[in-house]
């Protein structure tokens, strides 16, 4: 009888513990549409979205450019992050002798570990002036906050997709080298593809912390709203936006700030149903399983 | 597992118990400072100090901005409000104004910059787009890396209302967060211009003179350099108890000598006669 109060309390605990994550995303989703909707309702939901100007002191709110300036910097950090961090996990995880692995996993946790304020400074010190004498333009801009997000969102990158690459059954590997096929043969045809949707899941997580990275941003990438012409230009991204501008904004201002969460939280949704698209249609079924 | 109403209970009980657990309890007498972002390092020393010599009183000194500090002390949000720019007449409604120091607005730029002196003409040029090319103001024939500081900020309302009038500043211009971050990006770039407060200037950028004038604390105090703000205290209506007291005290020759370790011009007791 005792025991199974106990039982039942600690179901109930357990309950509780899992439930809070769902009442804090229902809590923030309603603060921020209750916050963001006068601006959708007064300005327009088209003019907020497809607007050019964002010009708070002369009441233009359009998050366009920002739109952009988001989906732009992100992908470029994916586009430099993805090829790196999969080719490093596949060292780490089939090649690289264990004394190696055993320094290299540590320093790579390090580097998710390092606040993103020392990551900005790091870029505005660094990498701005860099950039500036080497490749052109001011320095701030697209280019140098990609090249700062990869390297934020590399160890996670690699760890994802390390572990999903060890956990592709010895017995496919063992298989593929008892047919004759080399070690890099089977990475490439066997392993890689049975690990995909777990990278693609490294992939998702890199992805949402490049787009909801702010601070780092905001030091390199120059802020300015405009539609970018080139990976040198300054471009200002959603998360940027609010954080510039929170400290001051009063009334539609205020409400134009929510506003562009709601479109980051859109645009992240979009991206999680896509990555998600491809996470189940990557999976490998073998005899009524999956891995 | 179904929600069932005995679930929602337990969570709605957990809810309300860490409410209660965070809501903060008073002993204390305690004055709520918020506004512009440019005072509140002054008002946090002075409150440090003040805090010292009467352990009774807690004071706590938020940013938020000039028009937060305004809106604040009018709705009676806070007791004091603080303001980098000198209110205007139709905000002025029942509130009070003292002027607790003065601080310049400098124009930076890097240290290998040959240019030392711009007009205030050549300044809005310059932040409108008009002038793009070091050269056409005597320096080397390079592009303008123009920084700002974003939209809101008390710096850049200040540099707004005092040197852009009605022009607009260029919306290709590079943004900044904060004052360190464009101190940081002009030591770094020969050829960016910017503008910080001067109780923020160090020795890492070089500080331009405007029609002549060397920003410096004289100049600042009597008034010939152009660029001037006033720090402001704001109270609705006339203050009374610890506030009143804070404020005298900010007057007292040793809350000015605070002042003046801040790199802030000390005002003279100047209260505005709007009331």
């Amino acid at each position: 009888m005792i025991s199974k109060t106990r039982e039942n309390l600690i179901e109930k605990g357990l309950f509780i513990t899992a439930i809070f994550s769902i009442i804090a995303i229902l809590l923030i989703i309603t603060f921020i549409f209750r916050e963001g909707i006068p601006i959708l309702q007064d300005y327009g939901v088209i003019n907020f979205i497809f607007g050019m100007d964002w010009a708070p002191s002369d009441g233009k709110y359009g998050v366009f450019t920002m739109i952009v300036g988001s989906i732009c910097i992100t992908l470029l950090s994916l586009a430099i992050a993805v090829p790196l961090s999969i080719l490093c996990a596949i060292f780490m995880a089939e090649v690289a002798p264990e004394i190696m692995r055993k320094i290299l996993k540590p320093v790579i946790e390090t580097l998710a570990a390092i606040p993103s304020v020392v990551y900005g400074f790091f870029g505005l010190i660094v990498l701005v002036p860099y950039v500036r004498t080497n490749i052109g333009g001011t320095g701030f801009g697209m280019l140098t906050a990609a090249l700062i997000l990869t390297v934020m969102i590399m160890p996670t990158i690699i760890s994802v997709s390390e572990d999903a690459i060890r956990s592709v059954p010895l017995e496919y590997k063992e298989a593929s080298l008892a047919l004759g096929a080399t070690h890099w043969q089977t990475i490439r045809k066997v392993i890689f593809p049975a690990a995909i949707p777990g990278i693609i899941t490294s992939i998702i997580l890199g992805m949402g912390r490049a787009i909801g990275e702010t601070l780092a941003v905001i030091m390199v990438a120059g802020n300015v709203t405009q539609i970018p012409s080139s990976i040198l230009d300054p471009v200002r991204a959603l998360t940027s936006n609010i954080a510039l501008e929170m400290g001051y904004a009063t009334g539609l201002h205020y409400s134009a700030l929510f506003g562009t969460a709601i479109i980051l939280f859109a645009l992240i949704m979009v991206l999680l149903v896509v990555a998600n698209y491809f996470h189940y249609k990557k999976k490998v079924v073998i005899g009524g399983g999956y891995l | 597992m179904d929600v069932k109403p005995r679930n929602i209970l337990i969570i709605i009980i957990i809810i309300a118990l860490a409410y209660f657990m965070i809501k903060p309890g008073s002993d204390y007498e305690r004055i709520e400072i918020a506004g512009s972002t440019s005072v509140q390092p002054v008002a946090e020393k002075l409150a440090e100090e003040y805090m010292k010599d009467h352990p009774d009183v807690r004071i706590n000194v938020q940013g938020g901005g000039s028009g937060m500090g305004i809106r604040t002390a009018q709705q009676g949000v806070v007791d004091i409000g603080t303001s980098s720019k000198a209110l205007k007449p139709d905000e002025r409604d029942g509130l009070k104004e003292y002027v607790i120091g003065k601080d310049g607005i400098v124009i930076a730029v890097n240290h290998q910059n040959p240019v030392n002196d711009l007009t205030t003409e050549q300044l809005r040029d310059i932040f409108s787009g008009k002038i793009r090319n070091w050269k056409e103001v005597g320096g080397p024939d390079a592009e303008i890396h123009v920084i700002v500081r974003e939209e809101g900020s008390g710096t850049r309302s200040s540099f707004k209302s005092l040197v852009m009038k009605d022009e607009k500043i260029r919306s290709d211009a590079i943004v900044q967060g904060s004052t360190e971050s464009v101190k940081q990006a002009i030591k770094s770039d020969p050829y960016a211009v910017g503008f910080v407060s001067m109780a923020h200037m160090s020795s890492d950028v070089k500080a331009l003179e405007v029609n002549g004038i060397t920003p410096s604390e004289t100049t600042v105090a009597d008034g010939s350099y152009p660029l001037v703000v006033p720090f402001e205290f704001i109270t609705k209506g006339e203050p009374v108890g610890v506030v009143k007291d804070f404020i005298d005290w900010v007057f007292s020759p040793e809350g000015q000598a605070i002042i003046r370790s801040q790199k802030v011009v000390p005002a003279i007791a100047n209260v505005s006669d709007d009331t």
